[in-house]
């Protein structure tokens, strides 16, 4: 017999929470640090988008993609080439890059759709190898090897600076973004992502329109990965072909499934993990960032499958069963031991709206 | 004329090295059901391990032959150690450990070797056959040959030996073959060290090409891929085949295709690979899945 708890914290605690977690956001991270740590963490934010976008179509989309720099690189150049060329305002590029990959993430999702598993993966893999190539071949449209200055966008408020002026609006935007994926990632929406992913022929039985679902979840990972690109541009102020490389590609996913798959939440936790983790690193031997980014990708998945944001997740909700703060109304009792296999249906489910 | 006959010799053998690779990625996905994404950084390993034993004095041959035996020993390791336990586990898991490896191999030969290049002669003299406008140079015709000798030791390995027999049973029906006395995880263990030392003869035939550095690989991987794609990924023959024609028509749409050129050759695999997944998922040799409900 196990229960699926669904944590329900006393008011005040709740407060003490999110005061916390605002003061970090809000006060520390961009007042209290030093001011070059100011940018790096937009960049974390900036990640974070894109490691969302993967989470939606690998961790319950169920399509691996090692492409994800392809979007990263269409969201960069559009709001590059939109502001040297034409002389646009960068922030009203912002939609741009995002409807733009939207709508590549929609036309390439459908024959990407029809790619089962490993074939999906190496397809992408073999996109993101040829991006930076194709940026170089049309050089007189993407300023080719020496790249675009697009340079940082000025602070339009006198008590902020220019780094964090861009940290809070990668916040903001961060925020926005997450609150739709968790919004796209409730109800009814994900019990039919979560069905298909997991079994195609039950799903297609409960009427789940795979193909359609699967295309729309590209997209909109798509769609992520391009904001990211666009405010990536923007901290840097500089566009370059090689930025998008592979490299980018498998950062990204292994910040992913380091921070856990299908934890939303955990995404910025491996936005951490691979934005800090080559700084480091790379004091000691330039080759060292790969070295630590393999071996953690293979332990995480051989110890601890869910990510750190699972781990994290379960231990919240275990503690939480312990002390109590249990939303006696919505939980309830479920016979077998299903509920322990971190990827189970069940389990999805008594996350959603937690 | 004699540029159109050029470029197919060049291409052949180019296509010669892809299709050793692409029989690696054959080889491990036939007997485990696993593209090993990593073989491409294992086989520019091997390459190194030649660059190393001749920096300590050992003659070219006799260092070829040591990596690509240690190479073997790799890749049963490799089965052991990481692909054995996943066996059970979901793609995502078994692609993520691949790209571990992938990520930490080469970061490894980086840290061991640093990134300047470096030159590893080649197995073959530096001459030219031929006569006149058509001239072949000797290592064209020697990769294609070491490649085309190898493709017969497989043939007859896995047609007329007990071992190759057993190695198809453990790779086609597991099931069966433990029942008949076949010691199946054995069999595919053999499979990945097979892979692995292909996957060496590879690397260590591009590796004077283009010299011996981390990202050398990375081009070749790709077409690999295609090749393997193109050919079917389960088959032998199809790897070969599809090596061939992915290198012919590599070098041909680079000289031949002056909006594509050298720079963005890398763009007909990508095509390639897309195209033949959409159109003939199965690729030209692989067998139909047929799905059972």
């Amino acid at each position: 017999m196990s229960i699926v708890v669904r944590p329900k914290l006393p008011l005040a605690v709740q407060v003490v929470i999110k005061a916390c977690v605002a003061g970090l956001l809000l006060y520390v991270v961009p007042f209290v640090i030093p001011n070059y740590l100011v940018s790096q963490f937009a960049t974390v934010l900036v990640f974070g988008i894109a490691i969302m976008g993967i989470d939606l179509v690998t961790g319950f989309g169920g399509a691996i993609t090692l492409g994800h720099a392809a979007f990263v690189a269409l969201g960069s150049y559009t709001t590059a080439i939109l502001t040297v060329r034409y002389g646009w305002n960068p922030y009203a590029t912002i939609p741009v890059a995002a409807a733009l990959s939207w709508a590549s993430g929609w036309c390439l999702g459908f024959p990407a759709l029809r790619l089962q598993g490993l074939y999906l993966a190496m397809g992408t893999l073999v996109l993101s190898i040829t991006v930076p190539a194709l940026l170089k071949r049309f050089d007189g449209f993407t300023g080719g090897v020496q790249g675009l200055n697009v340079g940082n966008p000025e602070s339009p408020l006198p008590w902020l600076d220019d780094s964090q002026w861009i940290y809070f609006l990668s916040l903001v935007i961060a925020a926005v973004l997450y609150v739709v994926a968790r919004r796209i990632l409730s109800g009814a929406l994900l019990r039919s992502l979560v069905a298909a992913r997991d079994n195609q022929l039950v799903a297609a039985v409960m009427g789940v329109n795979r193909p359609r679902l699967a295309t729309a979840t590209f997209a909109m990972s798509s769609l992520y990965a391009g904001v990211a690109g666009s405010l990536y541009a923007m901290i840097v102020g500089f566009v370059s072909p090689d930025t998008f490389n592979l490299m980018l590609s498998l950062s990204l996913f292994v910040g992913a499934v380091v921070g856990g798959i299908t934890s939303l939440r955990g995404a910025f936790i491996g936005a951490m993990f691979i934005q800090f983790v080559p700084v480091w690193a790379s004091d000691i031997d330039v080759s060292l960032s790969g070295l630590v980014f393999g071996c953690t990708l293979i332990f995480t998945l051989l110890l601890i499958p869910s990510g750190i944001g699972g781990v994290a997740e379960r231990f919240y909700h275990r503690t939480c069963a312990r002390l109590g703060w249990v939303d006696r109304m919505r939980s309830r009792r479920v016979a077998g031991e299903a509920l322990e296999d971190p990827e189970g249906l069940q389990r999805n489910f008594s996350k959603s709206g937690g | 004329m004699m540029l159109l006959a050029n470029q197919i010799m060049d291409g052949l053998a180019d296509g010669a090295i892809y299709a050793s690779l692409a029989l690696a990625l054959a080889f491990s996905y036939r007997s485990t059901g696993i593209v090993n994404f990593a073989q491409g950084e294992m086989a520019m390993l091997s390459a190194y391990l030649v660059w190393q034993l001749m920096a300590w004095g050992i003659p070219l041959i006799p260092a070829t032959i040591i990596s690509i035996v240690v190479s073997f020993a790799a890749g049963a390791l490799l089965y052991v150690a990481l692909v054995r336990p996943l066996s059970q586990s979901s793609v995502l898991t078994v692609v993520s450990v691949l790209i571990g490896l992938y990520l930490a191999l080469n970061s490894l030969a980086g840290f061991l070797w640093t990134y300047s290049i470096k030159a590893l002669p080649s197995l073959f003299p530096k001459a030219h056959l031929g006569g006149g406008a058509f001239s072949v140079s000797v290592e064209t015709v020697g990769i294609i040959a070491v490649v085309a000798l190898v493709l017969v030791l497989l043939y007859f390995l896995f047609e007329t030996t007990k071992l190759g027999l057993a190695m198809r049973g453990a790779a086609s029906t597991p099931d069966s073959a433990e029942l008949v006395g076949v010691p199946v995880p054995m069999m595919l263990l053999i499979g990945w060290g097979i892979a692995a030392a292909l996957g060496a003869l590879s690397g260590i035939l591009v590796a004077p090409r283009v010299f011996l550095n981390p990202t050398m690989m990375f081009g070749v991987i790709i077409y690999a891929f295609a090749a393997a794609t193109l050919g079917g990924f389960d088959s032998i023959v199809g790897a070969v085949v599809g090596g061939l024609l992915v290198g012919v028509i590599e070098n041909l749409v680079g000289t031949y295709v002056p909006w594509i050129g050298p720079d963005l050759k890398i763009v007909v695999a990508l095509v390639l690979i897309f195209g033949t997944l959409l159109i003939k998922p199965d690729g030209l040799f692989g067998r139909k899945k047929v799905a059972r409900l």
